[in-house]
């Protein structure tokens, strides 16, 4: 029974996390126009699904916490509570509980114990004290919210009726039985209701249609049909659907539909209120939905990451079958070959593709930040995104979340002024917030600009002096970009006043590490009073790179080929000693060399004379590495050192070679 | 650590002493493999291992636990296990069996940090001799 469950949870997650985000998505919407009812339906749509879905898993905090929610929403829809700024940040909170509980689940495959009673109360509170407010309802709604719905629904059900034969529509109920041998009962009941809905509006069914599509039924269904159709009309396409066993058509007429409603039983009757407005709506979503499940399918990433790794040994043996035949080759093996050389590459993009996300993934978090940082600040600003579509790496995108969460609170909180100064500047009394993604050759770009007050270099330089970043002597021959990158060193800050948000020391360094970590590289433009914008650049996959392969006696070690600029020879009497730090002239710069051997724990034997010097880069810092030979250029497949290793200088991975030998990946970002 | 399943622990040798790891921990048993070295780390560090494709550390256990240095011979053995996320490879000195060790007769050990016995989990008791149980989370420990 355990694993039974265990088996469900993933699944039940994932949808959750989707309903969660339309949830969230909605109530921003909602929030700039509360008077529309259809984020209100929506919400409530979700809402019941998640306690639908949590009924069922066993999650009965979850459950509860939507069901009052349920209630208020209800009110809401019925007119009797207005939506006003308490209940939408109310709504916020129950969204942001269910968000962590569904993360426990996650985590722990349980619910987490506590429940929410506070947030119940507040629920229920609302509920009394804005319904005495504006509508004198009676007592009873307010401690049986249920009853409630069974009026609402008889009501509803009864106008509905009376509208119906107004306009000289008839109404059916229609009672199906499915044969017992029949398999699919959820998809033959589907058939049923598409096939009645070509006749006319389905206002109810028995059970809700949700338990319908569950199959959490056992043979028989019964469904309220409004339609201008007769009873023959009906009988003869419903008869043309197989495995039913009995169809029997009831037409409404005045003597019968109010027993008929008030036999609806009390069960079932918040589903039918959502039925009888979603009806439609809901019919052409599983419509949608029962569509795309033939074309998609979800795959646990644990298989993606296992089917990535046997593409990797077979670029691995590929290499090492390229050795072999430039030994002992035959036309035929170079040809065959080259043709599987080709194969392993269309392979590897194609497994490349299936790991590729929306960068959407990120993206869809922040307008909830941007609204609660916003708020929190008083100032107003409007989030434009774009390019949600470009696809990343799954990789990639777990490691970019932080920095861009990073980079945007600092837009708001030190970036963009308060509503009074921008006015004072003649700025829109709003600020704007762009955040833009898209795809640049090998490279995935992500931009974050602001129209704010720009960065002060000025100010910059003064407070890297007073950290004693910087020296006197150094200012003087910094350019204003140069100044501007100060920020991105350690223990930098620039807020007057720290705040709850950001300047705590751990600032834009961070990010900056963060993105070098996966061979990617941030930039920063900023025009005082204008704006400021961060770019980020970030390769589209971290697995596979091409390297430069170097031995240091008789060891072989690989330099990602994107930091290496160029190879060079020098003489071992260009390089200068300068206050311990070895410097030589490259392209009239002068750079730090490195002595790989040095630091790689390598003995040196003597030096020859001429040195060969792969300068590599770092940003716009470069260094010189002194290196014994090279081997070549060579696509290699990285592999994690695990978190044992993780501690360990100056290497960022391993790969395996041709031969099954390990070379391990130079950090040059470490070594600089 | 929590006691192994079926209470089944792998036994292998170490200067002419029995140690145990739980079953459940260990992943393989490997002869001696070429390591490639990693600059940088610590002394027990024998480098990294090409283990079916992955990439392994390789400890040596006899450095790791201060005891006395010995040469690879052909009994040498490499038990692959893992723990927290943490997959790495032990040299020992040999290895060749599993016993079953139950809990009644698993004796504690006065750890303290100065001496090798925060390594130890407890003493396994058998018929004919003692057995050394390892706290694989403090042998993995940097």
């Amino acid at each position: 029974m355990d694993l039974d469950i265990n088996q469900y949870i993933n699944i039940f997650v994932e949808e959750s996390k989707e309903h969660l985000q339309n949830m969230n998505d909605v109530l921003l919407e909602l929030e700039k126009s509360p008077s529309n009812h259809d984020y209100i339906n929506e919400i409530f749509r979700v809402a019941h699904t998640l306690k639908g879905m949590s009924g069922t898993m066993g999650f009965n905090n979850m459950g509860n916490l939507t069901h009052y929610m349920e209630n208020v929403l209800q009110a809401i829809r019925n007119n009797e509570i207005e939506v006003s700024d308490e209940i939408i940040d109310l709504l916020f909170e129950c969204f942001d509980a269910l968000d962590t509980s569904v993360n426990h689940i996650m985590d722990y495959g349980l619910e987490d114990s506590k429940s929410y009673d506070e947030l119940i109360n507040r629920l229920n509170k609302l509920l009394s004290k804005e319904r005495s407010n504006i509508v004198n309802s009676d007592d009873k709604s307010k401690i049986n919210p249920s009853q409630k719905n069974i009026m609402e629904l008889e009501h509803h059900l009864v106008k509905v009726l009376k509208k119906a034969k107004s306009e000289g529509l008839n109404v059916f109920k229609i009672d199906i039985s499915l044969r017992e041998t029949c398999m699919l009962k959820a998809a033959r009941a589907f058939i049923v209701f598409s096939t009645l809905e070509t006749f006319g509006e389905i206002i109810h069914s028995h059970p809700p249609v949700d338990d319908i599509e569950d199959e959490k039924f056992d043979l028989n269904f019964s469904i309220m049909l409004v339609t201008a159709a007769n009873e023959s009309d009906l009988l003869e396409s419903l008869s043309q659907i197989s495995e039913l066993d009995k169809i029997v058509l009831t037409l409404l007429d005045d003597s019968i539909d109010i027993i008929e409603t008030n036999n609806v039983v009390a069960e079932s009757d918040e589903d039918s209120s959502i039925l009888h407005e979603k009806s439609t709506k809901n019919e052409k979503v599983t419509q949608s939905n029962l569509g795309k499940i033939g074309k998609t399918v979800r795959v646990d990433i644990d298989r993606l990451d296992n089917l990535m790794n046997l593409v990797s040994e077979l670029i691995i043996i590929k290499t090492r079958m390229d050795d072999l035949s430039g030994k002992a080759a035959g036309e035929n093996m170079t040809e065959a070959i080259e043709y599987l050389e080709r194969i392993t590459t269309s392979l590897h993009d194609a497994v490349m593709k299936v790991r590729m996300v929306p960068i959407e993934r990120v993206f869809n978090r922040f307008p909830r930040l941007v609204r609660d940082l916003s708020k929190e600040l008083g100032k107003e600003i409007d989030l434009q995104m774009s390019g949600e579509e470009t696809e990343v790496d799954r990789t990639v995108i777990d490691e970019i979340g932080d920095p861009l969460i990073h980079l945007i609170r600092n837009s708001i909180d030190h970036g963009i002024e308060l509503p009074k100064d921008r006015l004072k500047i003649g700025k829109p009394e709003r600020g704007k917030l762009i955040l833009k993604s898209y795809p640049d050759g090998n490279n995935v770009v992500i931009e974050v600009e602001d129209d704010g007050k720009g960065i002060d270099y000025k100010k910059i330089v003064n407070k890297a002096l007073e950290r004693g970043l910087i020296t006197d002597n150094e200012v003087e021959s910094l350019s204003i970009e140069e100044s501007i990158n100060l920020l991105f060193l350690p223990g930098f800050s620039t807020a007057d006043k720290v705040s709850d948000l950001s300047g705590r020391g751990v600032g834009l360094d961070v990010v900056k590490s963060k993105i070098e970590s996966i061979n990617g590289s941030v930039e920063v433009e900023s025009v005082k009073d204008k704006g400021t914008k961060f770019v980020i650049r970030i390769p589209l996959t971290l697995a596979i790179i091409q390297a430069l392969l170097i031995k240091l006696s008789q060891e072989i070690y690989a330099l990602p080929l994107s930091s290496v600029s160029e190879i060079i020879n020098i003489s071992s009497s260009d390089i200068r000693d300068v206050q311990g730090q070895e410097i030589a002239l490259y392209r009239g710069k002068t750079i730090p060399i490195l002595r790989l051997k040095n630091l790689l724990e390598i003995p040196e034997e003597d030096g020859d004379e001429d040195l060969v010097v792969v300068v590599v880069n770092k940003g716009d810092k470069q260094a010189g590495l002194i290196v014994d030979s090279l081997i070549g250029q060579q696509e290699i497949v990285i592999k994690s050192l695990g978190k044992y290793l993780s501690g360990i200088k100056y290497l960022s991975g391993a790969t395996i070679l041709g031969n099954g030998n390990i070379s391990l990946i130079l950090d040059v970002n470490s070594l600089i | 650590m929590s006691s192994a399943i079926d209470n089944k622990y792998v036994i292998f040798t170490l200067d002419k002493e029995y140690y145990g790891i739980p079953i459940d921990n260990v992943i393989s048993i490997e002869k001696m493999l070429k390591a490639t070295r990693i600059p940088n780390g610590p002394k027990y560090l024998k480098g990294v291992i090409n283990l079916r494709g992955e990439v392994i550390p390789l400890i040596d256990l006899r450095q790791k636990l201060n005891m006395s240095l010995k040469e690879i011979d052909k009994n040498s053995r490499i038990i692959v296990v893992t723990n927290e996320d943490i997959v790495a490879g032990l040299i020992v000195d040999s290895s060749s069996e599993v016993i079953e060790i139950h809990e009644e007769d698993i004796d504690e050990v006065p750890s303290n940090e100065n001496n090798n016995l925060s390594y130890i989990y407890g003493i396994g008791k058998t018929k004919d001799r003692l057995i050394i149980l390892l706290e694989l989370s403090k042998v993995l420990e940097n």
